[in-house]
């Protein structure tokens, strides 16, 4: 495993490819000097305060219940960030929160329910940290494009609903389109894996001198659990959000136009 | 041959002409405010049980918010909506809505075919059924199996009314249904509204077009800005609207 650690000098190393983005910044008139160098400077500090973290909640002496906490914050942390980037979503902050918290209850459920993984700090934090992170992004999109969805064929849901249709069934077919959409991005990197890219549970695996065949299998577990976790978060979102747009008497709210 | 009534001396004769029963709907003091601004402003208003009754005024009267209100689109800040004397806050808004039929000023085609567009008002629908809704829409079987994507503005306008049709409801609102058509689409249109009122189904039918009320109205009520317009505010809109 030693073999995989790079140390300090070799981080340092690695910033020269820092410089050759700011170069290019500056040779191409980018004005992304400041930007660059800002993101480096945040990725490393968060990066280093997590690990220190990670050191004491992954150690093998601390209570496996502190690793679940830590899952708890990343859920809370994950809906805000949710409702940073959707926030003309009506009540996205709770709804997000249901949706990420739901799917990784089944979905870590599934993995240390079943013996997949065992019930350590080590596999808890990193595994629950894939699904959330990985579960962000859909939900932003299934957010946003339900409302967009809704409020541009706003008078096709009306028409429905004019026939004496339920919100369900008035919104079915403008729901279904925006939770493929979320869903496609997570299907096509499931497909593409392998061929295009080298995920980054397998890379770091093989780094650090794991066999590329158990590298394989441990990546090919995780691509299916994050899978189950962003289907489970992008229905959720879509039931709870379709259901906060109705009223009970099936009338569709005003909604402002969301960029999707 | 005297001349035919026009829509002031409808107007002026409305309310002698109410009927004695329950009005079809009635509006009671009616508030709607949305996003806190005032769109009716406590409007009282009976409309017949029979023929068209026209809501006539300018744009942006509240004229659709009143048709909204009756289907229970709307609901409102303050006031009652009856619909044949019941308050329709405490019917289930699914079955006024297949009661109370409603054509919007655009047409919202579904996709897929003609047929495919009836059965989503009534999934169990039969073939006859379809047809019956066709022919009260002045629209031929033939149309039954064309894509609703190919239709011209009147004909997918007389779809969307041949699909309202298909839950038989017991009266159509139609809100400026022809402002987006031709002068011919628009008048074959009206003629079936007239022949579905002759049938003895009411409508209710909103436009800001003068001449198209004095065509259609057997009833005007006159809407300027959320209320009932007085006599001396309808006179005025009517003078300007004459030019």
């Amino acid at each position: 495993m030693d073999e995989a650690a790079i140390g300090w000098s070799g981080l340092a190393l690695s910033l020269i490819l820092v410089a050759v983005a700011v170069a290019l910044s500056l040779w191409q008139g980018l004005r992304l000097e400041r930007e660059i160098l800002w993101a480096c400077g945040r990725a490393i500090t968060q990066l280093l305060a997590v690990g220190y973290l990670l050191l004491l909640v992954v150690d093998e002496d601390t209570p496996v219940i502190w690793a679940w906490l830590w899952v708890v914050a990343m859920v809370i942390f994950a809906a805000v960030t949710v409702r940073r980037r959707a926030s003309d979503v009506p009540d996205i902050l709770r709804l997000s929160a249901l949706a990420i918290a739901a799917s990784a209850a089944i979905s870590l459920l599934v993995v240390f329910g079943l013996g997949v993984y065992p019930n350590v700090g080590r596999a808890v934090v990193p595994i629950a940290g894939m699904m959330i992170g990985n579960s962000i992004g859909s939900v932003v999109v299934a957010a946003r494009r339900i409302v967009g969805e809704l409020a541009d064929r706003r008078p096709e849901v009306e028409a429905r609903l004019a026939l004496g249709q339920p919100w369900q069934q008035a919104s079915k077919p403008f729901v279904r389109s925006a939770l493929r959409t979320a869903l496609t991005s997570q299907l096509e990197s499931t497909k593409a894996v392998g061929l295009v890219f080298l995920p980054g549970a397998m890379t770091g695996l093989i780094l650090a001198g794991v066999d590329p065949v158990d590298a394989v299998l441990v990546q090919a577990a995780i691509m299916y659990l994050i899978l189950g976790c962003v289907a489970t978060n992008v229905v959720v979102i879509g039931l709870g959000l379709t259901r906060r747009l109705f009223t009970p008497d099936h009338r569709l709210v005003r909604l402002a136009r969301t960029a999707a | 041959m005297p001349p035919p009534p026009t829509v002031t001396t409808r107007t002026s004769e409305a309310s002698a002409r109410r009927p004695v029963g329950a009005p079809l709907f009635e509006l009671d003091a009616v508030v709607l405010e949305i996003d806190g601004r005032s769109i009716l402003r406590g409007i009282s208003l009976a409309i017949s049980d029979d023929g068209i009754t026209v809501l006539l005024g300018p744009s942006g009267a509240g004229k659709t918010m009143i048709l909204r209100l009756l289907n229970r689109l709307e609901v409102p800040t303050a006031g009652v909506v009856r619909f044949r004397g019941e308050s329709v806050a405490s019917i289930d808004p699914l079955a006024l809505r297949r009661r109370v039929g409603m054509v919007f000023q655009r047409p919202a085609p579904f996709p897929g075919t003609v047929r495919d567009n009836l059965l989503v008002a009534d999934p169990a629908a039969s073939n006859e059924a379809l047809l019956a809704a066709l022919a009260g829409a002045g629209l031929a079987p033939t149309f039954l199996d064309r894509s609703a994507d190919d239709l011209s503005g009147g004909e997918s306008q007389r779809m969307c009314l041949a699909r309202t049709l298909v839950t038989r409801p017991e009266v159509l609102l139609m809100d400026e249904p022809t402002s987006a058509l031709d002068p011919d689409a628009r008048h074959r249109l009206e003629r079936t509204a007239r022949d579905l009122a002759a049938e003895g189904r009411p409508v209710v039918w909103v436009t800001h077009d003068l001449d198209q009320a004095d065509r259609l109205a057997d009833d005007v009520l006159v809407v300027i800005d959320g209320r009932v317009a007085s006599a001396d505010e309808r006179d005025r809109f009517l003078k300007s609207e004459r030019g």
